[in-house]
């Protein structure tokens, strides 16, 4: 197919209150972002999802791989420490 | 030494009800499948558009109109959804899109009947979409990340649809005598159809057994077609109309209806191409795609003038 049928891919991110985060809804095709957010209006926000949009080219994402998940996310998981629970409080001192 | 192969390090990872996604390593057969039923299903939004626009400029009222506008809408919408699930797969959209005008891909057989009276957008709505909420409200809990979450958009959307439909069947069986026979022709036309796109049965069905490995589905195709039976005879009840099936009758031990045969043989052509309307479905779409093509080819030379000045005002 001509390159007419095929723009590139940018990923969608629509916040759907102010107040909250813009949170990744999905993506779409478009020849540049003018379009990307015209067109993410159409297909990810007909029911007043949202009232702010994001669109971002994929190929600007960079994503940490799966086999690397041990190596970035275990480190965390034994330093409970970094928790309020691990520090021992009497509980006649109330809340803290 | 013990040693676990990736596929049933996968399968057990999927029985744990954990979800796979994009990037994650799995079986060559998983992915292919997926793609498919990603596909078709794409597919089926975008070709079922069809026999429903054939009524939105005849709509009997405004209220009528913009609700049918609405849903056609909302198909193209799932339509874009699944084709982008299908991508985080590898999948390459204009290759789906290609497949889908030259024939060679196959969506869902319902949409190769004809829509013939008004009373058949009330149909459609009512069993076609409520077939269809059957088997993606299962959808929601497919083990692929990127397809269960975009059915749990679309189950969102989907509501309505049925709500619409169901509220023009009611409207015409409480209308004048010819409204209420409009009503019954249309349930007559579209139910075994619609008991159809549940998909062979399951001893027929070879491919389900590893998608429910898989969890790809969760329910087998006669399971959900006994759901979505129990679930339909009472509203046609209530709508004062006639199931167009002899044998169909309340099982009191089990709770479930009992049906008679499907013809199974009127499926199978449907699907090889010879539904009354599959030549009709693909030339409507290939149009669509060709006159459309003036419309992307305007918004190319408009990106490309965009980035040119972008590029002249930086550099002076
Ligand atoms: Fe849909
Ligand atoms: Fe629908």
């Amino acid at each position: 197919m001509s390159d007419t049928d095929n723009w590139k891919i940018w990923e969608v991110f629509v916040r759907s209150k102010n107040g909250l985060s813009h949170k990744h809804v999905g993506s779409l095709h478009a020849p540049d972002a003018e379009v990307a957010l015209k067109n993410a209006r159409d297909v990810y926000t007909r029911r007043s999802e949202g009232n702010s949009v994001w669109v971002v080219p994929s190929e600007a994402i960079t994503a940490s791989a799966p086999e690397e998940k041990e190596a970035l996310f275990t480190p965390a998981d034994d330093k409970v420490y970094r928790h309020p629970t691990f520090y021992e409080i009497p509980d006649d001192v109330g809340h803290i | 030494m013990e040693t676990i192969n990736f596929e049933d390090r996968f399968q057990e990872y999927v029985d744990s009800e954990q979800k796979v996604e994009p990037k994650h390593w799995m079986p060559e057969p998983y992915r292919k499948t997926l793609i498919r039923q990603i596909s078709q299903h794409a597919h089926s939004e975008v070709v079922g558009m069809l026999p429903e626009a054939n009524w939105i400029s005849r709509a009997p009222s405004l209220r009528r109109k913009v609700a049918l506008l609405a849903k056609v809408q909302d198909e193209a919408g799932h339509g874009l959804y699944l084709y982008s699930a299908a991508e985080t797969l590898g999948a390459d959209r204009s290759d789906l899109v290609g497949d889908l005008l030259s024939g060679k891909a196959k969506y869902s057989s319902i949409f190769n009947y004809p829509t013939r009276s008004w009373a058949d957008i009330g149909a459609i709505g009512w069993l076609v979409d409520g077939a269809a909420i059957a088997n993606q409200v299962m959808l929601c809990r497919t083990s692929y990340g990127p397809y269960a979450r975009a059915m749990v958009r679309i189950c969102k959307e989907e509501s309505f649809h049925q709500r619409q439909g169901y509220e023009i069947m009611l409207s015409l069986c409480r209308g004048t005598k010819e409204q209420k026979e409009m009503a019954q022709d249309a349930l007559n036309r579209w139910w075994w159809p619609s008991l159809m796109m549940f998909g062979p049965t399951d001893k027929e069905s070879t491919n389900s057994a590893q998608s429910m490995n898989w969890k790809i589905k969760r329910k087998s195709n006669d399971e959900l077609r006994q759901e979505f039976i129990d679930k339909t005879v009472p509203q046609a009840e209530f709508l004062g109309l006639t199931i167009p099936d002899e044998h169909l009758e309340l099982d009191e031990k089990t709770g479930h209806y009992q049906f008679g045969p499907i013809d199974w043989e009127e499926f199978y052509q449907v699907l090889k191409g010879n539904g009354p309307c599959n030549k009709e479905r693909l030339e409507a779409r290939n149009k669509a795609h060709d006159d459309g093509r003036w419309v992307r080819e305007a918004a190319n030379a408009f990106a490309k003038k965009t980035l040119e000045r972008k590029g002249e005002n930086s550099a002076a």
